[in-house]
């Protein structure tokens, strides 16, 4: 072995003699992220005060944005082209994804920190998978708290939209929810993966994150063309609510884009997904711990 | 004030340590600007003028708005006192010779001016390379901005003084902390400029301390304070003093009335 500190060196110093990956593995990936998140769940529930007033201060930011919107709209009737109603569906789907996928995947904040104090090292030898310990790191349900105000104002919207709600729509309307989440947890193992190439550079995932959460919540027409494309092919959030909405509120492509891509949501899912394991492989195997 | 002199010192130099971690603040707080500016020329298409802001204006409040962030520690709950007392080692800061509020500003102001210095001028400069981000040339309106500023980070740490000392009686702090982050991002008009907020609400949160903390600043600076720069300085010197004041009465009843956590 030449590396000791790599990932497979730690894996084949621990099972030297080869195994299946069964029995390196005793515990199911899912199983283990649930007993993580029980584990987190009943930490974070000893502080019973802090717990309900940050669950609240989590309601209370998310309601900023909704207020931003509504203050922007008791100026001027309508935002790049799309009315109140149009941008609060926007906002209460992109919320209701991005909290599931903050609720679900966003322990991934705290792996540039045990990177950088080699406390990864022990993420490695434990035999449950490297992917289920850092998503339910440090899991918070004090953001259950986010999930309220959007669920509210995606409701909200829903009744004063003028559209048919036809089978149709409200099938597109769930899977936005569904494939905006997935989309955003591969999002957040992508800027985790950061992490790794650059162990400063845990403000500049937020922009991946955060910034892509923030740049849905409005109709992609505010960013003008080049960056409306820039969003839909190079970083495909515009499929996360922007594309599907189109559906959904019954409106052409501002941009002029072909309507098939109203339903493309579950392939770009699939596909950030995909490069995302990848690229958590990748990184995972490069690993070299900084301990002394 | 030897001691405060040297405290602020070394906290700017730890500050300035971490460079890389200080561009990669300054490339979230530029893309953040773009988006905000973004959201607001969209605005401002549909409305050239609002409560006398043009485009211009609310372009170079939205990349101004994150210069001032990371000096103004809008983000930060609270001061590194917080975790402190909530882990005990605030027994050996109690210890020192020195006052324990002018201890913990010196703290603060190194921090602020490291975080100044490092990241508050790219993402200005970005905007003005590519927005239509429009800057005084006048030297009277960055003097008057910056005693605003001043005056503006007193307001900030007191705020998050306060938020702090109350882990004395709470044990933990962040509950706290994490309310006065939230309301402070919205009243200091980060969210959304604190101008363009109609009726009541308008009134209410351009009275609260936080509005001294970025929105009066930038207004004195674009030159559009209703009341001038008389008003602004006494707005924020005002709260500046009475919050200042309660933090020094509420740190002398924690010195007679609390008993340190340890273990």
């Amino acid at each position: 072995m030449a590396e000791p500190t790599t990932a497979d060196g730690l894996a084949e110093a621990a099972a030297p003699l080869p195994r299946s990956r069964a029995e390196q593995r005793p515990l199911p990936g899912l199983l283990a992220y649930l007993l993580l998140v029980r584990m987190w769940s009943r930490s974070a529930s000893q502080y019973r005060v802090s717990l309900a007033l940050t669950g609240l201060a989590q309601v209370f930011t998310t309601c900023l944005d909704l207020i931003a919107i509504l203050v922007i709209y008791s100026q001027v009737p309508m935002i790049g082209g799309f009315a109140l109603a149009q941008t609060l569906y926007l906002y209460g789907t992109t919320r209701l994804a991005f909290g599931l996928s903050d609720l679900l995947a966003s322990g991934v904040e705290t792996l540039a920190d045990s990177i950088r104090l080699g406390t990864f090292d022990t993420v490695l030898i434990r035999p449950v998978s490297t992917l289920a310990q850092v998503l339910a790191d440090q899991f918070a349900p004090k953001r259950f708290g986010k999930l309220v105000p959007a669920i509210a104002t995606l409701i909200w919207a829903v009744v004063v939209l003028p559209v048919q709600w036809n089978a149709m729509r409200i099938i597109v309307c769930c899977l936005t929810v569904v494939c905006g989440f997935v989309i955003y947890c591969a999002l957040w193992v992508l800027s985790g993966c950061i992490g790794f190439i650059a162990v400063d550079a845990r403000e500049v995932a937020n922009t991946f994150t955060y910034g892509s959460e923030f740049a849905t919540e409005y109709p992609i027409t505010i960013f003008g063309a080049p960056l409306g494309l820039a969003l839909t092919f190079v970083l495909p959030v515009a499929f996360v609510t922007w594309q599907p909405a189109l559906y959904v509120l019954g409106r052409p492509d501002p941009f002029g884009l072909p309507g098939f891509l109203r339903f493309a949501s579950p392939v770009a899912a699939l596909v950030l997904s995909g490069l995302a394991a990848l690229a958590w492989r990748a990184c995972v195997r490069r690993y070299r711990s900084t301990g002394s | 004030m030897r001691v405060y002199l040297t405290a602020a010192r070394l906290s700017l130099r730890r500050y300035l340590t971490y460079r890389s971690s200080a561009a990669a603040g300054v490339a979230t707080n530029t893309v953040f600007g773009c988006i905000r500016a973004f959201v607001l020329i969209a605005l401002w298409k549909q409305k050239p003028e609002i409560n006398g802001w043009d485009e211009a204006d609310a372009v170079t409040y939205a990349f101004a708005t994150q210069a001032l962030i990371a000096p103004m520690g809008i983000f930060l709950s609270g001061t590194e006192l917080g975790p402190r007392i909530r882990s005990g080692d605030v027994a050996v800061d109690l210890y020192r010779p020195v006052d324990f509020q002018a201890w913990w500003l010196s703290l603060d102001l190194g921090r602020a001016l490291g975080a100044g210095v490092l990241r508050s001028a790219p993402p200005v400069l970005f905007g003005l390379l590519l927005f239509p981000v429009r800057l005084p040339l006048d030297p009277v309106n960055w003097i008057e901005f910056a005693i605003c500023c001043v005056l503006g980070y007193a307001v900030s740490f007191a705020l998050r003084y306060l938020a702090s000392l109350l882990a004395f009686w709470t044990m933990d702090e962040r509950g706290v902390a994490s309310i006065m982050t939230t309301a402070g991002m919205f009243c200091s008009g980060l969210i959304i400029p604190l101008t363009i907020m109609p009726g009541l609400l308008g009134t209410v949160v351009q009275h609260t301390p936080w509005a001294a903390v970025v929105q009066l600043p930038i207004n004195v600076l674009l030159g559009t304070q209703a009341g001038g720069f008389g008003y602004a300085l006494g707005f924020a010197a005002l709260w500046a003093l009475v919050l200042l004041a309660s933090g020094r009465l509420l740190t002398s009843a924690a010195r007679r009335k609390v008993v340190v956590q340890g273990g």
